[in-house]
């Protein structure tokens, strides 16, 4: 993880925002980092904090993979839609657990091929390409469950959403498994370098060699899985499939979670890890509001409020003005900024030269 | 040969004839029905029980889907229209917009019902009548209900609906009533639960969380069914008894808040009745009989269902939803 994460300061933003977020959330309730055992899970407002926070994380697993290639993956949402309709409707049906699990994971991975096929093999720009699944997801959705909320009682199923493994609520388990699996996949492997290449520049990276079109189709696949795993917990949880609104704007908080996680939307660099600290920053947020006993219609704004301020301490310019955390200024070349122009061959940077 | 089948064929046009003449005797009613989609339960619901009422009656019913669109909605009105059919119902998706498409239903002289919503329009007498219940009543019901249980001293959280939703201002507005002048109690937290389950469970579990995990919360007051049903999981993941610990009073009446109650973990639920079609073809016959206008508004009963009857309610409900 070296290369997503070189350096403490470059990462001192976005662990500085939750650090500050989980801090006024124990300001304003006093009780916020109390844990105690329920049902031999654990139970408290940190625990909902990642819990709750675990959908938006999955996604954003996922959506860092595509906004590192330069794309963007709207369908998401509706992917979730989608994977949680099927999984509860043949649940319904009478199918077992492991069918039922493939069946939903095969959705999302179908999904995700179909939009990986329009991004990289009819070269349509992903934004409207992945916008086609977007609108035409939630009404396959609704198609699958008949309009209804198709509910289920499969133990099996909602263990998913509400079991635990070793005390741990079972969506943060899944959060951190799939976290892990995607981190070896990119990091242990040249993967990660070429979906960067293919971000930063898609014709010179085929040039040298990297088979793009695979690799575009390999990151929409893999976030169209995340998509189906993240839509399995919500349905588990609620123990039901709501396709109206099962993921209803996730999509949004999911490329926020990358954005404040400091994935530049330009492609390139990516952090896996960070991003998903975007998604728990989010979710304490959330949290955070909900204890407060603010009313509601203050939320969307205090949500803005916090989170302009976290991009801001990551904007370019403004960082400018900022004093550096570690003392003196290095004579060595200087850290990169956050959202790296890319660099031109006719302005060599500084370190080049010597 | 020939001319046999001609006497033949004469006969059955004058056959067809007849029975068309004998039909127009008859004036079996024609209705147009646009509905806004099938969204949710209850508007699939509301879909078919408006069939079954409309079979009850003999009256001949043609619905179109909208699927969220009022361009969808401005069309099939005006196919209606064309079609000459005897009332045009509309379950309308949006409140403004429909002044063009009503004048050229009133110019045609096809009286105009709304169901379930209200219009905002400068001439009310664009449309006969609207069948809609009272959202504010229906928060009213909850709250007596909830007073009169718990003797009136009771902490109460709610779980709102969409913030700025017509139905969370008017259920709350209702609530807030009963709750002003019972000085027991009180609305110790309120916040938004979009109307969903999974906000209503994150929200709910929050609230137990702030108010000393639960013990400070003697009810929780949903503006929806589905958020209740998300609260009572919370309540249950927290190690409480949902429907003893905290008591559950919600608003629909959807059939899975009637196996909850069934099961003892909710307790009161205030019916907003899918059938808004029946009390429409009621004013509708009477109005083509002795052609006395209906009132403005008709209401639909708010029935407030407790556990006892759970089990059957939920037996009855099942298929229509």
């Amino acid at each position: 993880m070296t290369r997503s994460a070189p350096g403490p300061s470059r990462n001192l933003p976005q662990y500085g925002a939750l650090a500050a977020v989980l801090l006024a959330n124990w300001l304003l309730f006093p009780d916020f980092f109390s844990i105690r055992l329920q049902d031999g899970r654990l139970f408290g407002s940190l625990i909902d904090v990642l819990n709750r926070g675990a959908p938006v994380a999955l996604l954003a697993i996922g959506m860092t993979m595509v906004i590192a290639t330069r794309g963007v993956d709207l369908s998401v949402g509706a992917v979730m839609a989608i994977s949680g309709a099927v999984a509860a409707t043949l649940t319904q049906a009478g199918w077992g657990l492991l069918p039922v699990l493939a069946a939903s994971l095969g959705a999302g991975l179908l999904c995700g091929l179909w939009n990986g096929l329009l991004v990289a093999v009819l070269r349509i720009q992903p934004i409207i390409a992945t916008l086609i699944l977007m609108v035409a997801g939630r009404g396959i959705a609704q198609l699958v469950t008949e309009g209804q909320i198709v509910t289920f009682t499969s133990p099996g199923l909602a263990f998913i959403g509400s079991g635990s493994f070793l005390t741990v609520p079972m969506p943060v388990v899944i959060t951190a498994v799939l976290l892990g699996v995607t981190a070896l996949l990119v990091r242990m492997t040249a993967l990660g370098l070429m979906i960067e290449a293919v971000g930063v520049n898609r014709l010179s990276s085929a040039g040298a060699g990297v088979n793009t079109p695979v690799v575009l189709i390999a990151v929409y696949v893999w976030c169209g899985l995340c998509a189906a795993v993240a839509g399995l917990v919500v349905a588990a949880d609620i123990r039901g499939a709501d396709a109206n609104n099962a993921g209803l704007w996730l999509e949004l908080d999911a490329i926020l979670a990358v954005v404040v996680g400091g994935t530049s939307l330009l492609g390139g660099r990516f952090g896996l890890l960070l991003s998903v600290v975007g998604a728990l920053i989010l979710q304490a947020m959330n949290t955070g509001i909900l204890l407060s006993g603010f009313k509601p219609e203050f939320n969307l704004i205090v949500k803005a409020g916090v989170l302009m301020v976290v991009l801001l301490l990551q904007s370019p310019t403004l960082t400018l003005f900022l004093p550096r955390p570690a003392g003196p200024r290095p004579a060595q070349p200087p850290v990169r900024p956050p959202t790296p122009p890319r660099a031109k061959p006719e302005s060599p940077s500084p370190s080049a030269g010597a | 040969m020939s001319r046999t089948w001609l006497i033949s064929a004469a006969a059955a046009a004058a056959l067809l004839i007849g029975l068309g003449g004998a039909q127009a005797a008859d004036k079996k009613l024609v209705v147009g029905f646009s509905q806004i989609g099938s969204e949710s339960g209850w508007r699939a619901a509301e879909t078919k029980t408006a069939k079954t009422e409309a079979e009850k009656r003999g009256i001949d019913l043609k619905i179109s889907d909208a699927q969220q669109k009022q361009e969808n909605q401005i069309k099939a009105v005006r196919s209606f229209v064309a079609q000459g059919v005897d009332a045009i119902f509309i379950a309308p998706v949006v409140a403004t917009g429909w002044d063009s498409v009503l004048k050229e239903a009133k110019e045609a002289k096809i009286p105009v019902v709304l169901l379930d919503r209200q219009i905002e329009t400068r001439d009310p007498g664009l449309y006969m009548t609207a069948v809609t219940s009272d959202t504010v009543l229906e928060g009213r019901v909850a709250g007596e209900w909830l007073a009169k249980q718990t003797g009136g001293t009771c902490n109460v959280v709610e779980l709102q609906g969409t913030v700025g939703s017509s139905p969370a201002i008017n259920r709350k507005k209702g609530f807030d009533e009963v709750v002003a002048k019972t000085p027991g109690m009180k609305i110790v937290r309120t916040q938004s639960g979009d109307f969903t389950r999974a906000k209503g469970k994150e929200v709910m579990e929050s609230f137990i969380k702030a108010e000393n995990g639960g013990k400070g919360i003697c009810a929780v007051y949903a503006h929806n069914d589905d958020m209740a049903v998300g609260a009572i999981q919370a309540i249950k993941e927290a190690g409480l008894k949902p429907g003893k610990d905290i008591l559950v009073v919600s608003i629909d009446g959807v059939p899975d808040i009637f196996k909850a109650m069934a099961e003892g973990e909710a307790n009161a639920t205030v019916e907003l009745t899918p059938n808004m079609a029946g009390p429409a073809f009621d004013a509708l016959i009477a109005f083509k009989k002795d052609g006395k206008a209906p009132p403005k508004w008709i209401q639909t009963e708010s029935a407030l269902f407790t556990p006892d009857t759970a089990k059957a309610e939920y037996e009855r409900r099942k298929d229509a939803y």
